[in-house]
């Protein structure tokens, strides 16, 4: 208990923080906050297993958690009949055209010695299949974007409920990250840093500009949703009597009838956003309790020793008879995974898809230094990075605020630096991160809370 | 004649640009390969760092305008540029005393010197947006084009019109009188060839009497100005927008990774090869074809090998393939 108090007192004073929010700006922002904290803490844990584990450096997770991303509308929304009918088949026959010149590749790699011949004979398949694949897709893609562009114009998905998606973009991501894996785990770290980054760029310029496959840029909105509609809830009897039994201390204090009935509205459009909110958080908290218990036991088990001995040592545990190379990648995937479940568990919250709000400064260096901050290694300081930083990200502009009209006070309000100065309150965040993270890599290298390990 | 049309347009609309991109390229990846060669770090912060010089120079720009100094048909601007060379070069010595110098000192490993330089890039991204804002600005004046496409056609009587930007020329000149210079001065002088030895083989570099201190200053002198130089440049022929200078990072990586990264030279090619492969993969060549080909076999498509959207993603998979076949670039950099 003792040695854990420092997790605890973490823990206490980040929740009494987002309390705070909820009495002081709304409860409606502390649970949105809240929820995109656990969704951070999924994220991190991913990035966790890769980094504080395994120490391999991966600035691709905003590739990751598009795919993820993806997979929430590939699973959720209909499929469109007439996109099918008219561009399927062609679609279709590119797909086993792609599998074909994969199988292809690996026929000639397995039966050919290396030599510069061979290398021809790869680059005029890999050549000859894509032009080959773009004569028979392009008509399709052609047909697909012309079925009423302006609703679908693409194929749509499979119509299953969404929460299916979580384990959908885990496959997905993880199956990008074998391929990944396969080609640039052997570069040396940073080179592997720039590598990854680059090519999550590429992959959401894919996912941004394949329109038949994801509507690109045009969005896919209106997503399922595993929580009720807010709609539905208001007018529905059970949650009226749930929220008047709530608020019965301030509603007996208003004597008019007609008075009361409108109060008690207002009180059931705010519960019923606050109830959906809830009902997200509820499912996130599941996940990211499932996911820690399951990398705190990998973290404890011989496996989770084996990859810290890799980590620590690399030749040394390779002279045990360790295999480096497939651990390294066994462990890229399985973070990438897990990134891919927050990326689906993201578009899954906001109900919609938006491809061109995937940046790396959001989505992969805003997690890294959730990592850096939190402390890599280990799981509970991973999560608490995610949280703590989360929670500064949203409410830097307010503190940004403040403290401009706190340095500023002696200006008029119309002077130009004040009148600067608060537009440009939304940017403190990035310096507040900065900041942050270079002062935590300065003065505490290893975390808020440090990784430690106990031999049981 | 139509051979000749066919070569114009190739000029106007691949050569030129391509060259003018490649040059502002080339000055990222130099900037990128010599923090890597000599520091022994990836900078992440490079966007951000070019986009801070350039947000310099527009202020000085604007100061200038507002005294009424101009140079005619030349950007104002070029005489902000040694202004804010002087300020970046402070702002760069500033940021190497107070964050980077710890981690040298310590002998860190290079992959907490990235994850600093990303603390860096926030902070670094964070000032510009608060002094000038994220949004676009074009600060060129003075005459915009050197040849239009509708004076060439006058001139020469051809159907195709080749238009050169006056950024354009003053890109590539400026390129090549750096560039030359900094070989010049890496390959001649003493100071020059001391930071070569020091990238090279930093413990004999030191037993050879050579000061690590001396080194690490003139490095962070010539990436100031290389990043404002650069940075500016690619704001005068486009604009200037601070996302724009991060995502332009990305090539700039990939170039000095092709090119062999802790190779001055091979960073200088490697911003040809990115700019030029990037243009020639997603350029539509219907034209072109129509001009050479006869009627009848004049393509009906657009003839585009990838659609312009994936410009990035072309340097990226070139980068891709480097790293795989050739991880030490393509002349030949630091052995990983």
């Amino acid at each position: 208990m003792r040695k854990n108090l420092n997790v605890i007192a973490a823990y206490t004073i980040m929740m009494g923080l987002i309390i705070l929010v909820g009495i002081f700006q709304s409860w409606n922002i502390a649970l949105s906050i809240f929820n995109l904290c656990l969704i951070s803490a999924v994220m991190t844990m991913g990035a966790n297993i890769q980094w504080g584990y395994a120490g391999l450096i991966n600035f691709g997770i905003m590739g990751y958690t598009a795919l993820g991303g993806l997979a929430a509308v590939l699973i959720s929304v209909d499929p469109v009949q007439e996109a099918w009918s008219v561009g399927g088949s062609n679609i279709l026959l590119s797909l086993l055209l792609i599998i074909g010149m994969v199988l292809a590749v690996r026929y000639v790699l397995k039966k050919y010695e290396k030599s510069k011949v061979r290398t021809y004979i790869i680059a005029s398949i890999i050549i000859a299949g894509i032009i080959i694949i773009r004569f028979v897709s392009e008509p399709g893609i052609e047909a697909i974007e012309e079925v009423d562009p302006a609703k679908t114009g693409f194929l749509g998905g499979f119509g299953l409920p969404i929460i299916f998606s979580w384990i959908v973009g885990a496959l997905f991501a993880g199956g990008l990250a074998f391929v990944i894996g396969k080609v640039a785990l052997g570069l040396r770290a940073d080179y592997l840093a720039i590598a990854t980054l680059l090519i999550s760029e590429i992959v959401i310029a894919i996912i941004k500009h394949e329109d038949w496959l994801t509507r690109g840029v045009k969005n896919v909105i209106g997503l399922k949703r595993p929580a009720p509609y807010e709609v539905n809830l208001q007018q529905t009897d059970w949650f009226i009597n749930l929220v008047e039994k709530f608020n019965l201390s301030k509603l007996n204090l208003i004597t008019d009838l007609s008075e009361r009935q409108a109060a008690l509205n207002q009180f059931v459009i705010e519960g019923s956003s606050i109830f959906v909110k809830l009902c997200y958080s509820g499912l996130f908290l599941i996940v990211v309790i499932i996911l820690l218990i399951l990398t705190q036991k990998a973290l404890y088990s011989p496996w989770g020793r084996m990859m810290r001995a890799i980590r620590d040592n690399e030749e040394a545990a390779n002279a045990m008879g360790k295999n480096v190379v497939k651990q390294h990648l066994l462990i890229f995937v399985l973070g990438s995974a897990i990134v891919g479940i927050a990326g689906a568990m993201l578009v899954t919250q906001d109900g919609l898809f938006t491809p061109g709000s995937y940046r790396p400064m959001r989505y992969t260096f805003l997690i890294w230094v959730m990592v850096i901050v939190g402390g890599s290694g280990n799981n509970f300081g991973a999560i608490l990075g995610g949280f703590v930083v989360w929670f500064l990200w949203i409410e830097s502009a307010p503190i940004g605020l403040y403290l401009v009209n706190l340095t500023t006070a002696g200006l008029a309000d119309t002077h130009f630096l004040k009148v600067h100065l608060i537009e440009s309150v939304p940017y403190f965040r990035f310096l507040m991160m900065g900041i942050g993270l270079l002062l935590i890599m300065r003065y505490r290298p290893k975390g808020i809370l440090p990784e430690k390990i106990e031999i049981k | 004649m139509d051979f000749i049309n066919a070569i114009v347009l190739l000029l106007n609309y691949i050569f030129v640009p391509a060259l003018a991109y490649g040059s502002q390229l080339a000055l990222g990846a130099i900037f990128v390969t010599l923090i890597y060669g000599i520091l022994r770090f990836a900078n992440f912060a490079t966007g951000d760092m070019m986009s801070f010089g350039t947000m310099v120079t527009i202020l000085f720009t604007w100061y200038l305008q507002s005294l009424g100094v101009s140079l005619g048909f030349l950007p104002t601007a070029l005489i902000a540029i040694p202004f804010a060379i002087m300020f970046m070069v402070g702002y760069m010595l500033l940021i190497d005393k107070f964050v980077f110098k710890y981690y040298r000192v310590s002998k860190s490993p290079p992959v907490q010197l990235a994850m600093v330089s990303i603390g860096v890039m926030f902070v670094t991204q964070a000032v510009v947006r608060i002094i000038i804002g994220p949004s676009d600005r074009r600060f060129f004046d003075g005459e915009k084009f050197l040849i239009k496409a509708g004076e060439f056609k006058e001139m020469t009587g051809l159907n195709e019109g080749l238009a050169i930007k006056s950024t354009q020329v003053i890109t590539i000149v400026v390129t090549l009188i750096l560039v030359s210079t900094l070989f010049w001065f890496l390959n001649k002088t003493k100071t020059g060839k001391s930071m070569r030895a020091y990238s090279d083989n930093e413990d004999l570099a030191l037993l050879s009497g050579i000061d690590p201190k001396k080194i690490v200053t003139i490095t962070w002198i010539i990436a100031g100005i290389l990043a404002t130089i650069g940075g500016a440049l690619y704001g005068l022929d486009k604009s200037f927008k601070p996302f724009t200078y991060f995502n332009n990072m990305l090539p700039i990586f990939a170039a000095a990774i092709v090119g062999g990264i802790g190779n001055p030279f091979g960073a200088f090619l490697g911003g040809y090869v990115i700019a030029f492969s990037e243009i020639l993969l997603t350029y539509a060549y219907k034209k072109f074809f129509m001009y050479l080909l006869p009627e009848s076999l004049e393509p009906n498509t657009l003839v585009q090998l990838l659609s312009t959207d994936y410009k990035f993603a072309v340097s990226f998979s070139i980068l891709v393939i480097v790293l795989l076949y050739r991880p030490s670039g393509i002349f030949k950099g630091k052995i990983l």
